[in-house]
């Protein structure tokens, strides 16, 4: 018998089938003790499932949602221009189907989990006719796109410049810059401002963030000196008081011939901040490679570009997937700091709601709406980096 | 594959591919080389032996620019080792190194491991590296595990991958760091095979190790060192048969 027999030969230890009496009796009633427990905690958990599900399908009064759904959506952006935000998700639709047919894995769950609250938010009662239509454009948009990607390997270079280019473009028909009809960053809000912030902030504190850290294990004093100098800045001040200076100090360092609208300075006050916290988090991913890999790298000749590319960051940045990850949901979650600086996102334009008399008395409806959004948001990047982690094999190669 | 000389040209009538002259170093305020001079001429197959600590790895981790130096010169295939890093990676490219820890790139199949270098430093198209690469695995015994990662290989497969990556960078110079001190002792043969078919096909090799039957039988000639010195240098029959100083006579009673 060769050892992988005879490991396969070993049989699984005896496991009697529980029954739900006895399973019962041996987790929730093995003493008085865990008898009081359990009836005292199931008193209680009775009680808020009950008195929830009634306030929730009886008292609580859901028409502040249905009636303010695009205020919180996309605040106070012109309804006649609301067209040029559905042009942005449809051509992100585009995209993201292609990455779907490419890529598959992660990128096909996320996607599924689009499509799916497209569905969902095209079948709710209230929204109008009109949005259904756009909804059900880019479910087509997006199945199209993933069976034009699937069989295309070789768009894979394109479609990521394609992502990057996404930016300028979503910027660009949001304000119109003369082509179409100018609509300020003023009237910007809702979940569209919460959105394109945090995207803003995480796109492009990455490549920064790398460089910060990789500047702090610089040979060079004077590099590595500026990036300890900023991480340290930044990390010992509050966001709030970042948000402020971008908002006051920006237009004073820019001379004053330009001006940078408000979400502008919003988003590179974002953008500083979790560029310092990242590379922080990246090296201390660079911190636990080791001088083996560095050593073997540089012993094939590879330079240091290479050797960073291909050997050193790869395995530095599996390795901190999950702080990243924590780190961008805490920015997303941040975002709603930005009412401090007069833009109402879609916490601040929920608090417009319920200060509007025609809808008094109707936080809790309000704050929870909120809440559930955030609370889809955050769980879709948290999944999305437990499967990159799976993808990746981290703790496994 | 590696004759790049003329190899009917007897071992003393070859040009020096390796001169260290005064080789110093220190780490702190140990002085872990004292004026090392070794001169190893093209194909010549050389073995360093010596008790642990007396500086042997460091030595050989000198030859390709791992470890700096702070007096002496170095030499290599004709490029004088110096701070100027563009140097250092002309020498890198001819010299190939396999550790004792073996340090394959985990996120890498063994595939990747092997070509990454040829492709990226050598400029070479994929196919060829692939092919060069495959051939290579063949040779090490190896060829079925091309697209696992390195956690999925035994101790011993993972180096026999580590030399056929060093070698798929075709270097003149091979530089072996106690390569089988890592490895359980059924594996040791395995590796220890492989190096032996290498050091018969003509390329310089430069070895740190501890297995005193396999230096005796590969190399051209053996090198004592201790206290970061070498002590005697000499051919495997001189220096085992006849040894001449008193702390060689020492390490072999204690070893032998």
């Amino acid at each position: 018998m060769n050892r992988e027999e005879f490991q396969q030969t070993q049989e699984a230890p005896y496991k009697p089938l529980t029954h739900t009496v006895s399973w019962l009796k041996k987790n929730l009633f093995s003493s008085w003790k865990n008898t009081l427990l359990t009836i005292v905690f199931g008193i209680i958990s009775y009680l808020i499932v009950k008195n929830s599900i009634v306030w929730i399908f009886f008292s609580a009064d859901w028409q502040v949602i249905s009636a303010n759904f695009r205020l919180l959506a996309v605040g106070q952006y012109p309804a006649a221009e609301v067209w040029r935000l559905w042009i942005c998700l449809t051509l992100s639709s585009v995209l993201m189907g292609l990455s779907w047919g490419l890529w598959k894995g992660t990128v096909a769950h996320l996607t599924i989990a689009m499509v799916g609250m497209y569905t969902i938010l095209g079948c709710l009662p209230f929204v109008m006719t009109e949005t259904r239509i756009w909804l059900l454009v880019n479910v087509v948009v997006l199945v199209t796109a993933y069976v034009i990607g699937k069989n295309r390997p070789k768009l894979k270079k394109p479609l990521l410049i394609a992502w990057f280019l996404m930016f300028p473009v979503i910027v660009f028909l949001l304000s119109g810059f003369g082509v179409f009809n100018h609509v300020g960053t003023n009237l910007w809000g809702g979940f569209l401002l919460t959105l394109l912030i945090s995207l803003v902030a995480i796109v492009f504190s990455f490549p920064l963030g790398l460089l910060l850290a990789l500047g702090r294990r610089s040979k060079l004093p004077i590099v590595r000196w500026f990036s300890i100098g900023y991480i340290e800045l930044i990390r010992g001040v509050p966001l709030i008081t970042i948000l402020f200076i971008a908002q006051l100090m920006l237009p004073l360092f820019m001379g004053h011939g330009i001006d940078i609208n408000n979400v502008i300075r919003a988003m590179v006050g974002f953008t500083l901040f979790t560029a310092a916290y990242l590379a922080e988090n990246i090296r201390g991913g660079l911190q636990s490679i080791p001088r083996g890999q560095f050593e073997a790298a540089e012993s094939l000749g590879l330079n240091t570009a290479f050797k960073m590319t291909f050997i050193i960051l790869p395995q530095a940045l599996r390795a901190v997937i999950p702080a990243i990850v924590g780190l961008f949901i805490g920015i997303f979650k941040d975002t709603s700091l930005v009412a401090v600086v007069g833009l109402t996102d879609i916490l601040g334009i929920g608090r417009n709601i319920i200060s509007n008399p025609q809808f008094l008395g109707t936080q809790m409806e309000v704050f929870l709406f909120v809440a559930l959004v955030f609370l889809i948001f955050c769980n879709m990047m948290s999944y999305a980096s437990r499967r990159l982690e799976v993808a990746l094999g981290v703790g496994k190669r | 594959m590696f004759k790049n000389f003329d190899a009917d040209i007897s071992l003393e009538l070859r040009k020096d591919i390796v001169v260290c002259n005064n080789v110093n170093k220190w780490f702190g305020n140990l002085h872990v080389l004292k004026d090392v001079s070794l001169k190893v001429k093209q194909g010549e197959v050389v073995v360093i032996l010596g008790p642990s600590g007396s500086g042997k790895s460091t030595f050989i981790r000198t030859v390709n620019g791992l470890e700096e130096i702070r007096k002496g010169e170095i030499t290599v295939d004709g490029i004088p080792l110096s701070n100027d890093i563009s140097d250092i990676e002309a020498i890198r490219k001819e010299t190939g190194m396999v550790f004792q820890s073996f340090n394959l790139f985990p996120h890498m199949t063994i595939l990747k491991n092997i070509t990454l270098a040829p492709i990226w430093v050598r400029k070479w198209p994929k196919a060829k590296a692939e092919k060069i690469a495959l051939e290579l695995l063949e040779r090490v015994g190896i060829p079925e595990q091309a697209h696992k990662y390195p956690g999925q290989l035994s101790g011993g497969q993972q180096q026999r991958v580590a030399i056929a990556r060093a070698l798929a960078m075709q270097p003149k110079i091979m530089l072996f760091d106690e390569p089988t001190s890592a490895l359980d002792p059924e594996m040791i043969k395995e590796v220890l095979d492989v190096i032996k078919t290498l050091a018969g096909s003509g390329i310089t090799m430069l070895v740190v190790t501890h297995e005193m039957n396999f230096a005796r039988e590969v190399a051209d000639r053996i090198v004592l060192f201790d206290f970061g010195e070498i002590i005697e240098i000499g051919t495997p029959s001189e220096l085992f048969d006849n040894p001449q100083h008193e702390r060689t006579k020492l390490f072999l009673s204690q070893i032998l």
